[in-house]
């Protein structure tokens, strides 16, 4: 292309103005989601106090580099140290990390077959389907936990239907239970598992499965050989976006899960409402982030490369 | 993919709805029923939507929610599109990388760090919490979720357009305003409206930022829920499903009719 003098001109101030327009967004997020982190890790190493800035030790500024010196000296490893000695909190983590592993796994049984299905229904009909996934998603989340406590409750449907039946004699205790979770998550999170395994599973090529026929494949050797390791980036890509915000669940475990043990996003709430302390919830998210930051890295990488792999 | 159903897959289909839509129903049902006891039927009866007009807590709480949903989405639509344009542009700047994490992590990172970390600035700017603090809290979030749908609308732009106006001497103003605008509409709209939902959906965040006298529907309506099942709360989400519902049905047929029309345009 031969660009005129005038052209570039022009371009470049366009150039110039988009950098403009790029700042808003980026001063934006810098502002209110990086600088809070700041804060966070900053009131994680201060002295215990209760609820009420400020926290010390304090920066002083105006002594130069003794204030700073002093400000350094003055924090505390305490909390972290309460964090790593006290069982309630190890337990919490654990246990927060074990029902995302478990509702990973159960969504991923749940929504592969949903997904197939999808992807293999008339074209005409899947963006029908797409719709109806997405549908419930689009109704509030705090309305769909309340539907189940309805339903799961002890003189609930569940049970009704279940003695009904003479599946059971006696009415089940379901919520307050991890089942209800593990059933609230599962619930919850299957758009987020089902669409991406579905958006793998459409692009796949028939022709492959022709081949693999062909050569003597039979259709469940297909299944395993062709159709599931081509849809493992979906799968990457589920598990990704329902591991990761399960882990720090605090409605479904607090609505629908008993209170003997609470996963790691009740015991910060808990920590910072309840008990109102504030440097020991700061520093128990620091620790829920270290412990998300890889899939976090995952997540973010996938992200960029499935965006910008699309032009 | 191979096309046609097997029975199983039928069977997965009909659970998979079922599972996603039974309970909703189920909640339909009952909150037009007389009793009540949440568990017993007693005949079909509006009372609790009645009941709904005399709470004024809960109107209130919603005029709240609503307020904050309208600003926050126009914000986040905004600021979003602006982040996507500038991130399917400009291919290198300094903190690029930077920026896109920013952009991607709010999207799956836990509800109670965002709203503990934003809670945490507000305190420390001396910030009094409210309104102002809620409407920003839901910015920050839902920008991420418009700046990833505009994003994925630019993506499959012709830049030859925009190429092709300015050659023909239109500054990059009117470029932007005469062709990416209306190429990208549709993807701003819907960012707005998935913003305008989160927002009127989000408990988390909106706990931990509010401050006295800006109490949102899903606090009040989490207040409740925790002392336990009440038809009158059962009517209050019908009402909520109803209009969002009629608001995605909606938009759903004006963009069917807009794609009609392009498609004669196309035609003729």
């Amino acid at each position: 292309m031969s660009d005129t003098p005038q052209h570039e001109n022009g371009r470049a101030r366009a150039a110039s103005g988009a950098r403009l327009v790029a700042l808003a967004p980026y001063l934006w997020l810098l502002l209110f989601f990086l600088v809070p982190f700041v804060i966070v890790l900053r009131i994680s190493v201060s002295q215990p106090v209760v609820a009420q800035p400020p926290y010390l030790p304090l920066l002083d500024l105006t002594q130069g580099l003794s204030g700073i010196a002093s400000f350094v000296s003055h924090l505390t490893v305490e909390t972290y140290a309460l964090l790593f000695t006290d069982v309630i909190y190890m337990f919490s983590y654990f246990k927060s990390v074990t029902v995302a592993a478990i509702s990973t796994a159960l969504l991923l049984v749940v929504g592969f077959p949903i997904a197939y299905a999808m992807a293999r229904a008339p074209r005409r009909a899947q963006p029908v389907l797409v719709m109806l996934i997405i549908l419930p998603f689009w109704t509030s989340f705090l309305i769909r936990i309340y539907a189940w406590i309805n339903i799961l409750q002890r003189d609930g449907l569940l049970n009704d239907v279940l003695l009904a039946l003479g599946i059971v004699s006696q009415p089940l205790v379901w919520l307050s239970t991890d089942t209800a979770i593990y059933i609230g998550i599962v619930y919850s999170y299957l758009p987020f598992m089902v669409l991406p395994l579905y958006a793998a599973l459409e692009k796949q090529d028939e022709s492959l499965l022709e081949a693999a026929a062909d050569l003597g494949c039979r259709r469940w050797q297909a299944f395993w050989l062709v159709t599931v390791p081509l849809a493992m980036r979906g799968v990457f890509a589920g598990a990704l976006l329902c591991f990761i915000p399960v882990t720090g669940e605090f409605v479904i475990p607090d609505l629908l899960g008993g209170s003997d043990s609470m996963m790691i996003g009740q015991t910060l709430w808990v920590e910072f409402f309840g008990n109102r302390d504030w440097p020991v919830a700061a520093a128990l998210a620091v620790v829920l982030i270290a412990v998300l930051v890889m899939p976090l890295t995952l997540y973010e990488r996938m992200q960029q490369r499935e965006i910008e792999g699309r032009r | 993919m191979r096309r046609g159903l097997s029975p199983f897959n039928m069977v997965s289909l009909a659970f998979g709805l079922a599972f996603l839509y039974l309970p909703i129903a189920i909640l339909i049902i009952y909150s037009f029923n007389a009793s009540r006891l949440v568990t017993v039927w007693g005949g079909w009866s509006l009372r609790w939507y009645a009941a709904l007009i005399d709470d004024s807590a809960m109107l209130e709480a919603l005029w709240t929610s609503l307020r904050i949903a309208v600003t926050s989405a126009t914000a986040a639509t905004v600021l979003g599109t602006l982040a996507a344009l500038s991130l399917t542009r400009y291919r290198r700047f300094a903190g690029r990388t930077l920026f896109s994490g920013m952009v991607y992590a709010p999207l799956v990172m836990p509800e109670v760090i965002t709203g503990l970390s934003l809670l945490l600035l507000f305190v420390a700017l001396g910030i009094d919490r409210g309104f102002w603090t809620v409407s920003i809290a839901h910015t920050t979030l839902t920008m991420c979720f418009v700046t990833v749908i505009v994003q994925s609308r630019l993506a499959t732009f012709e830049r030859s357009l925009e190429e092709a106006a300015m050659d023909l001497g239109a500054t990059p103003l009117a470029t932007f305003r005469l062709v990416t605008l209306p190429l990208i509409a549709p993807a701003i709209a819907a960012g707005w409206m998935l913003a305008f939902t989160l927002s009127l959906d989000d408990l988390v965040i909106a706990s931990f930022t509010t401050g006295p006298g800006a109490t949102t529907l899903p606090i009040r309506i989490y207040s409740e829920v925790r002392l336990g099942v009440k038809p009158e709360i059962n009517a209050i989400c019908t009402l909520l499903i109803a209009a969002v519902t009629i608001g995605i049905v909606t938009a759903s047929l004006i963009g069917k009719r807009r794609a009609a029309r392009v498609a004669r345009g196309a035609q003729g």
